[in-house]
């Protein structure tokens, strides 16, 4: 068909940075969505002043380009002497960009629970943790889904720009052999082919879900 | 027996409830009419402790509902309230929303509450929905699985809020008959209603609040007989 050098080798070593991208997300996501759990549970009971702070410092998360983020964090470990891996500061800096969007999503989704719905709850004996986790968890989960796998796959892609940090993931990996081999389209194509394959599950599952659980309604 | 001794309630500026003096005997029907705003709702909210009061003192079984110490989640486990909008807890199917108290609260195992709440549904005449999202059902049927799933607690007292308010008329009889059942089995109830009929046909006590004030209570022959107080006559002449 066409001509390439590209051999199994470097096919491998791109599947290895696929590895680092997955790798590095899967720490930003539950990590982030942890943090963004709790955040956005403190959100929306708290009053907007006493989370103020919060709400500041998640701000700068969102709006700083993830870029300077990266490079700002490793500067500042390094000075600081903190000797902390690049993957590392990655995955916490990635993990708190992700915080930032999931904390309002998590607001958003319990906020949409109806009141009355929660005050059924209580008024049934339910605690406070009860109604949470029986209730208003599950219920905010239907709504925040969407929302929650779309900014996974956007970590997913963000997730590149920690090359900048030296760290070989799918992307540098790609551009190494794409210097050597001078084959650019080729090369590209399978990046994005395994980006594609690294999304699709994840998207399917949302899909899935909203689906068996639109049965219900 | 819940006692209500001078309850005073705003929210805000807004005084909602002023000296509210009420006391429901066991196996008693007392239902509560008038206008919008004149705190009858609120009243319910709290009596099981949803709303704080600014004074006064509501008891139900001698346990005051206000106090510090009073275990508010235990005490609301002997008063069932079911509210004017459906709220069912969608995500569940219904057997599952009935049980969930029983379970999570009572510590009950699934075959012991799935029993009484099978029991309950029927009761209601939901017997063969069980398996069913509360999404497919009818806003009357919504409400009647409200009904079941507070008496799936075994409650002393059923408050109930305006249930047939948010009703397609069509399904207001269905709900009614429930819980004209409910008090023929001797159920002591607080029910807020616009319902004149069956406030009339029901209950052992009538109460009409107007601004916050029972400005009357009395059987249901002297209220809508022969009220005494000018303000109730008119009300009543007014929705008749």
């Amino acid at each position: 068909m066409f001509d390439t050098a590209l051999t199994a080798g470097d096919l491998w070593f791109m599947m290895k940075g696929a590895g680092v991208t997955l790798a590095i997300t899967f720490f930003a996501v539950v990590g982030g969505t942890l943090m963004g759990v709790t955040f956005g549970v403190i959100r929306s009971h708290v009053s907007p002043w006493l989370t103020l702070p919060l709400v500041f410092v998640l701000d700068i998360f969102r709006s700083v380009p993830l870029l300077i983020q990266l490079i700002l964090a490793n500067a500042f470990q390094a000075i600081a002497g903190l000797q902390i891996s690049p993957f590392t500061t990655s995955c916490i800096v990635l993990a708190l960009y992700t915080s930032a969007y999931c904390t309002e999503i998590v607001r958003g989704a319990i906020d949409a629970v109806p009141p009355v719905t929660r005050r059924a709850a209580r008024s049934l004996g339910l605690t406070w943790g009860q109604d949470m986790t029986q209730v208003v968890f599950p219920m905010a989960l239907r709504v925040g889904l969407p929302s929650w796998i779309g900014l996974t796959l956007g970590v997913m892609k963000d997730s590149a720009l920690v090359m900048w940090l030296g760290i070989i993931e799918l992307l540098k990996s790609s551009q190494i052999i794409i210097t050597r081999l001078q084959e650019p389209m080729l090369i590209l194509l399978i990046a994005g082919a395994i980006y594609f394959a690294l999304s699709f599950p994840i998207a399917r599952l949302g899909g899935h879900l909203e689906r068996k659980w639109q049965e219900n309604d | 027996m819940i006692e209500i001794e001078n309850v005073h309630k705003s929210f805000g500026a807004l005084k909602v409830l002023k000296g509210i003096d009420l006391t429901v005997a066991k196996g008693e029907v007392v239902s509560v009419i008038g206008g919008s705003g004149s705190g009858k709702s609120t009243l319910l909210t709290c009596i099981n402790g949803l709303e704080p009061i600014d004074s006064g003192r509501i008891k139900v079984d001698g346990i005051e509902v206000h106090a510090r110490g009073t275990d508010i989640n235990k005490l609301r486990q002997r008063i069932g309230i079911v509210f004017q909008q459906f709220n069912a807890f969608p995500h569940l199917t219904v057997l599952e929303n009935v049980t969930l108290a029983p379970r999570k609260v009572k510590g009950m195992g699934r075959a012991e509450a799935e029993e009484i709440a099978v029991k309950q549904l029927n009761h209601v005449g939901l017997g063969d929905k069980i398996k069913v999202y509360p999404g497919r059902l009818s806003g009357g049927q919504q409400q009647r699985m409200a009904i079941a799933r507070a008496l799936a607690m075994s409650p002393a007292y059923m408050l109930f809020d305006e249930v047939t308010s948010a009703l397609d008329p069509q399904l207001v009889g269905e709900v009614l008959d429930t819980l004209k059942l409910l008090a023929e089995g001797g159920m002591t109830m607080i029910c807020v209603t616009h319902e004149m009929g069956f406030a009339r046909d029901v209950s052992d006590r009538v109460a009409y609040f107007e601004s916050g004030v029972m400005a009357e209570i009395g059987p249901p022959e002297q209220i809508f007989g022969e009220a005494k107080n000018e303000a109730t006559r008119k009300f009543l002449s007014s929705v008749r």
